[in-house]
């Protein structure tokens, strides 16, 4: 029973770390319905920029950290000036090609920039277990997986209260709701999308800290968008708290399914089955399941 | 005297630079009036309106000619923000409520504009609940959940916490029950005599809102046709016959119809 705990907390907290890239997708959508490709490129590129300036300027982390926002920032800023402004009112399925190119473009540029070698990154957090846990509990529960949960727990406390409570998050809010309204009441949409993207662009910067401390930063960091997608299906593509309990659930299910599915037929299952999950739920459930149900009376 | 409140002067309006819907519309809206904007389904009212509050450019259309005028300045080259800024607010055709936000959440982001204190903004919000008590009782509830009226009081309670002059209410009365109707043309009078807001309605219900407004234009295929002081055109013949489905000497001949045509061009 003991082991069955450790393999569900282990997964739990590797579903945060789904989480955080999840988050980045929600954000975009809900504000602008927008399914943002790019969201794993600018994963890939905040961590970059991150271990770049490190690397390049020796800049230790809350500098580096400051600039690899204001890059994530400048990001967001000009994609929606230059790549989404000029899009306004043009059918979902452009919008969508249109990330696609910019997640190209993205990547491109990040390489440009700072090369092609895989930098490790170390946040000076041991991916090792607690003892006090081992001891006690007999668990092995990785420090580094704990933290990157806190951390998580509290991105996600943040963006709550700012979109529940703040007179810009309402505003988002609204403008998700519906575009033309948010205007006709003086709800600026092009100031609310560049607020969007560069809050995505600090979620990806977060999400590429963890990922990358984690697996080095290289290219394979843009594929972490693709486990986002299980766990967008599950949660809801509109719903921040469907991203976090996605996220837990998803982890949970491809750890267990591991250990437990996995050694009888030997198909290397934690690597699709997540897919599997997704897909059977999608016929259950299609909205997720914090999905915002159309609201259909007039 | 002086310059009326808003001033329409001719303007032509074209979507997708080539459907030409409006054909030189002149309107003015005297300071603490209410002026109604008739005319059948398709006659243009909606795009007259969002000509003023400059919601046309994210629908493709655009003002070629002529120009519209607030307070005695230009303010077509403004954004939507700038003129709420302004105190110009339009209620849009539909209400188009933030379904997922709580009633009071929609009305909160009317004040978006706004830079007032949060004390301020409550004293706001409870004179709104004073004009419109079925909303207090809702405000918990998502507005997509409340009923045809009540979203249409959201509406026009969203767009009072920008503390409008003046107010473009596009057609309240679209699907709603008549007393409802007549609850909320009874508070939109309110608002115009006790706050002094303008309204420029756009109505097809010809009948209420000629009970309601002062003066009146009645637009036909993108055509101011006939104007009027709204008893004169509540009296008018041929807006009987056309507009409010009355007619004294029963079916007109064609030759009636056509010395209206003769007159409406005459008019235009
Ligand atoms: N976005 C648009 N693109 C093209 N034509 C439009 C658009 N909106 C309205 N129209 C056309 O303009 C005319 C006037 O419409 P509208 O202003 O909505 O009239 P009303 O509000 O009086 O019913 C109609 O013929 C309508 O088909
Ligand atoms: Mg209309």
């Amino acid at each position: 029973m003991t082991f069955f705990f450790e393999v569900l907390i282990g997964g739990l907290l590797a579903g945060v770390m789904y989480s955080l890239v999840a988050l980045g997708f929600v954000l975009i959508y809900k504000a602008s319905g927008v399914f943002n490709f790019a969201q794993g490129a600018m994963v890939f590129f905040a961590a970059l920029t991150f271990v770049g300036v490190q690397e390049q300027f020796g800049l230790s982390f809350w500098p580096a950290f400051a600039v690899a926002l204001g890059a994530m920032v400048l990001l967001g800023v000009l994609t929606e000036k230059i790549v989404l402004r000029p899009l306004v009112n043009q059918p979902q399925i452009t919008l969508f090609m249109v990330t696609i190119g910019l997640a190209f473009f993205i990547e491109g540029l990040a390489q440009l920039v700072w090369g092609t070698n895989v930098y490790p990154l170390n946040l000076g957090i041991r991916d090792e277990p607690i003892e006090a846990i081992l001891e006690n509990f007999d668990m092995v529960i990785s420090r580094f997986d704990l933290v990157a949960a806190l951390v998580a727990g509290v991105l996600v406390a943040v963006l709550a209260v700012f979109f529940q409570v703040t007179k810009i998050g309402r505003a988002l809010r609204a403008v998700a709701d519906d575009h033309q309204a948010a205007l006709s009441v003086g709800i600026p949409l092009k100031t609310i999308w560049a607020i969007v993207w560069s809050v995505a662009g600090f979620v990806a910067l977060v999400a590429g800290l963890m990922w990358g401390a984690r697996n080095g930063v290289q290219f394979a960091l843009t594929f972490v968008a693709l486990k986002a997608l299980p766990v967008l299906i599950l949660g809801g593509f509109a719903s921040v708290l469907g991203a976090v309990v996605g996220g837990l659930i998803i982890g949970a299910l491809e750890k267990l399914a591991a250990v437990y599915i996995d050694p009888p037929i030997r198909g290397g299952i934690e690597s699709w089955f997540a897919y599997v999950a997704a897909l059977l739920f999608l016929l259950v459930r299609p909205e997720g399941l914090f999905g915002e149900r159309r609201i259909d009376r007039v | 005297m002086s310059a009326p409140l808003l001033s329409v002067n001719n303007i032509e309006v074209i979507y997708d630079h080539v459907i030409l819907v409006l054909k030189g519309v002149s309107l003015t809206v005297e300071q603490g009036r209410i002026v109604a904007l008739l005319g059948a389904n398709g006659a243009g009212k909606t795009t007259t309106l969002k000509a003023i509050s400059n919601l046309l450019r994210s629908e493709r259309g655009e003002v070629t000619k002529g120009y519209i005028e607030y307070r005695g300045a230009r303010i077509d080259r403004l954004t939507p923000w700038e003129l709420v800024k302004l105190g110009v607010v339009q209620v849009m055709e539909g209400r188009h409520c933030f379904q997922h936000l709580t009633v009071e959440e929609n009305l909160l982001t009317g004040a978006f504009t706004r830079s007032a204190n949060r004390a301020e903004i409550r004293r706001d919000l409870e004179k709104v609940y004073d004009y419109f008590p079925r909303l207090q009782q809702r405000r918990k509830s998502q507005a997509g959940y409340t009923s045809g009226g009540e979203q249409q009081m959201t509406a026009i309670g969203r767009a009072l916490m920008a503390k409008p002059s003046m107010i473009l209410l596009d057609e309240p009365s679209m699907g709603l029950a008549p007393q409802v109707v007549e609850e909320i043309f009874g508070i939109v009078r309110d608002l115009n005599q006790k706050e002094g807001v303008s309204f420029l309605l756009a109505e097809q219900n010809t009948n209420t809102a000629l009970r309601f407004a002062e003066y009146g234009y009645i637009l036909e295929n993108g055509r101011v046709v006939m104007d009027g002081p709204a008893r004169d055109l509540a009296n008018n013949e041929d807006v009987k016959e056309f507009y409010l489905g009355l007619s004294g000497a029963g079916r007109k001949s064609f030759r009636d119809a056509k010395h209206y045509r003769r007159r409406k061009r005459w008019l235009a």
